[in-house]
C-alpha cells in the first residue's frame, strides 16, 4: 500500500513565484524516504501541502489511500510532522505542549499524559518537562517536536531538516531513534541537506529541484549509476603542476591535490602514476560521500547552460 | 487505521475543545495582573471619579441616579475590551509564534478552532464582567432587575468582540496591527454606546447618528438588563447582537477555511 501519492502537485505563491511545477511521488507503506534539494527547490512546499499548512495551486495528494482534500481530518490523523522551524509556544512548559498536542487529536488527558511521559522519556527529556520551552538547548528542542509529532502515534512521520543545528552525538542518537521507529513500522518522509545522513537512513530517495522531480529510486540503485569519485590527497611535497592519463585533476594546491577517479580507472593507477613522478601519498579521503556526488552532478547539471 | 482513542468524531471534538478551552483560561490567569486586575481598577476610578465625585452634581440620569445609570456600561466597556483584548492577542501570538501550525496540523476542523479561541474570550471577557461587577456594585445599592437578560446580552456581547478580535488577529501582520482597532474604532464607539449618558440628551441628528453604532444597543440591553430601562427596544437591541454575531463568526469561518493570513 502506498503511504503518500502524490498526483502533479503545483504551487505558485501569490507574486507569482512557482514552487512546485507539477510534481508526482510515490512513497510505499514502510519506507524510509528522502526528499533532497538545494534550498529553494520545493522541499518545503511540498511537505507543507501534505500537513496542510500550504494551500496547493492544483494537485492531489492522498495518504493512505484518502484524499486529503475529501477526507482531511482522516489524513491529518495519518501524519506527524516535525518542521524545519521551531513552532511551539516558547512559554509554555515541555508537557503541556506535547499534551496539547494530543488533545487537538482527541486523546484523553490521562492517556495524553502517558503516551508524553512515554515519548519525552525515550527522546531524553522528561526531566525537562517543567521546562519552558524557550529555555530548551536547540537540541532539545528539535526533539520536543519528534515527541509532540508521534504523539498520536502517526503512521506517516514527515520530518523537515530535523537534525539541523544539532551536534553530532545528539545526531546519532536521533537517527538511532528514527530508525527504530521506522523498524516499528511507521513510513517516514525525510529531508536533509546532511546526504550522509539520507544514504545512511534511507532505502529510497527522491531529489527536487526547480519544482521538479528530477531523478528517485532506490538508494543503492542511484549510487551505482555514479561512475566516479572525487578524492582528496596529502602530498609529501607540493608539485608545480600535474598531468595524470586517465585522471582528471580537480585542483592543487600547495600539497592538497583533488582528482576525479573513474569506477574504471581505480586507485591503483592513480597512486602508480604519482609514484612514477616520485610523489608520495601521506593520506586520501572522499571530498564527499557518493549520494552528494550525485546530487551536486543532478542539480549543477541543470544549472549548467548548454 | 490510526491510534484513535476516542469512539466518535464528537468525543474527539469534545476533548479538543476542552483543549484549546483550558489553554486559552489558563493563559488569561497566568498573567492575571494584566487582564484581570487593570479593569477592576478602572472600574474604581469610573465610580469613583464620574459616580461619586461628578455624579454627585449631575443628578439622575434615565430616572436613577448617575452612579446607578453608569453602571452597566461600565460592566459592558470591561467585557468589550477584555474578550476583544483575549482573542486578539492570543491568536496573533499563536501566529507570530507559528504554533498556529500545531492546530493546521490536526484534525481540528475550522470551526472548532474558532469555537475554542472565541470560547476562551468569552471566558476572559464574563470573568472580568464578573470582578467589575462586584467592584461597582461596592459603590451602589442596585439589585439586578433580570438576571437571565443580563447573563444572555454579557455572553452575546463578548462572544461578538472575541470573534472579533480573532478576525483582527487573522488580519494582522504586525503587534500594531492589533491596536489600531481597539484604539481607533472600539474605543471610541464604546464611549459614544451611551456608558455616560442617555442618547435623549442629544440633538435628534446625532441621536440618529448614535443608532448606527452597534454598540450601543448592547450597552442598552445590558442597562435593561439590569436597571429595567434602555433607550433602544428590547427586541431590536438583542435582534442587532444575534446579526452581528453570526455575521462575524460566519467572517471569520470564511477566513479560517481560506486560510488567509495563517497559510501561504
Amino acid at each position: 500500500m502506498q503511504a503518500l501519492a502524490i498526483n502533479n502537485l503545483r504551487k505558485t505563491y501569490k507574486g507569482g513565484v512557482v514552487a512546485l511545477r507539477g510534481i508526482d511521488l510515490e512513497v510505499e507503506q514502510g519506507e524510509f524516504f528522502a526528499l533532497l534539494g538545494p534550498n529553494g527547490a520545493g522541499k518545503s512546499t511540498a511537505i507543507g501541502i501534505i500537513a496542510s499548512l500550504v494551500n496547493k495551486t492544483s494537485g492531489r495528494v492522498a495518504v493512505f489511500g484518502h484524499d486529503l482534500d475529501a477526507e482531511p481530518e482522516r489524513v491529518k490523523q495519518f501524519i506527524g510532522l516535525v518542521p524545519q522551524e521551531f513552532n511551539f509556544n516558547q512559554f509554555e512548559a515541555v508537557l503541556d505542549i506535547v499534551v496539547n498536542q494530543a488533545g487537538y487529536y482527541g486523546i484523553g488527558r490521562r492517556l495524553a499524559m502517558e503516551r508524553a511521559e512515554q515519548r519525552l522519556r525515550q527522546l531524553g527529556l522528561w526531566e525537562k518537562r517543567r521546562e519552558r520551552s524557550r529555555n530548551l538547548s536547540g537540541g532539545m528542542k528539535r526533539r520536543l517536536m519528534i515527541a509532540r509529532a508521534l504523539i498520536h502515534d502517526p503512521r506517516l512521520l514527515i520530518l523537515d531538516e530535523p537534525t539541523a543545528g544539532v551536534d553530532i552525538e545528539i545526531r546519532r542518537s536521533m537517527w538511532q531513534f528514527m530508525r527504530e521507529t521506522n523498524r516499528q513500522g511507521t513510513t517516514i518522509i525525510l529531508t536533509t541537506h546532511y546526504l550522509e545522513e539520507a544514504e545512511s537512513l534511507c532505502r529510497t530517495v527522491a531529489i527536487i529541484d526547480g519544482g521538479r522531480i528530477v531523478e528517485r529510486g532506490d538508494v543503492n540503485r542511484l549510487l551505482a549509476s555514479v561512475q566516479s569519485e572525487t578524492f582528496v590527497l596529502n602530498l609529501d611535497g607540493a608539485p608545480p603542476a600535474l598531468d595524470l592519463p586517465g585522471y582528471r585533476v580537480v585542483a592543487l594546491d600547495g600539497d592538497v591535490l583533488e582528482v576525479e577517479v573513474d569506477k574504471a580507472s581505480g586507485l591503483n593507477g592513480l597512486f602508480e602514476a604519482l609514484s612514477e613522478r616520485g610523489i608520495e601519498v601521506l593520506s586520501l579521503r572522499n571530498k564527499s560521500n557518493r549520494l552528494e556526488e550525485l546530487f551536486v552532478r543532478l542539480v549543477d547539471g541543470r544549472r549548467t547552460p548548454n | 487505521m490510526p491510534a484513535s482513542p476516542t469512539d466518535t468524531r464528537l468525543a474527539r471534538y469534545r476533548v479538543a475543545f476542552a483543549t484549546i478551552l483550558r489553554k486559552e483560561i489558563r493563559r488569561f490567569l497566568r498573567i492575571w495582573t494584566q487582564t484581570l486586575l487593570p479593569p477592576a481598577i478602572t472600574t474604581t476610578l469610573y465610580m469613583l471619579i464620574f459616580g461619586n465625585l461628578i455624579g454627585e452634581r449631575i443628578g439622575t440620569m434615565g430616572g436613577y441616579a448617575y452612579i446607578d445609570f453608569i453602571v452597566p456600561g461600565v460592566i459592558m466597556l470591561a467585557v468589550i475590551t477584555s474578550s476583544y483584548a483575549n482573542t486578539v492577542s492570543s491568536f496573533y501570538g499563536t501566529k507570530f509564534q507559528r504554533y498556529i501550525e500545531e492546530l493546521l496540523v490536526s484534525p481540528v476542523p475550522n470551526w472548532l478552532i474558532l469555537a475554542g479561541y472565541v470560547g476562551g474570550g468569552v471566558a476572559r471577557g464574563l470573568g472580568v464582567g464578573c470582578v467589575v461587577t462586584l467592584v461597582a456594585f461596592a459603590f451602589t445599592d442596585l439589585a439586578i432587575h433580570n438576571a437571565f437578560l443580563t447573563l444572555l446580552v454579557a455572553l452575546l456581547t463578548a462572544t461578538l468582540f472575541s470573534t472579533g478580535g480573532l478576525i483582527n488577529a487573522i488580519y494582522a501582520d504586525s503587534f500594531d496591527d492589533i491596536s489600531i482597532v481597539p484604539t481607533f474604532v472600539l474605543t471610541p464607539l464604546t464611549y459614544l454606546g451611551g456608558i455616560f449618558y442617555s442618547i435623549d440628551l442629544l440633538p435628534g441628528f446625532w441621536q440618529s447618528v448614535s443608532l448606527a453604532n452597534p454598540i450601543l444597543y448592547m450597552i442598552n440591553a445590558f442597562r435593561h438588563g439590569i436597571l429595567g430601562v434602555s433607550d433602544i427596544d428590547l427586541a431590536t437591541a438583542l435582534g442587532i447582537i444575534v446579526l452581528f454575531v453570526a455575521g462575524l463568526a460566519g467572517w471569520a469561518l470564511i477566513l479560517l477555511r481560506k486560510g488567509t493570513g495563517i497559510k501561504s
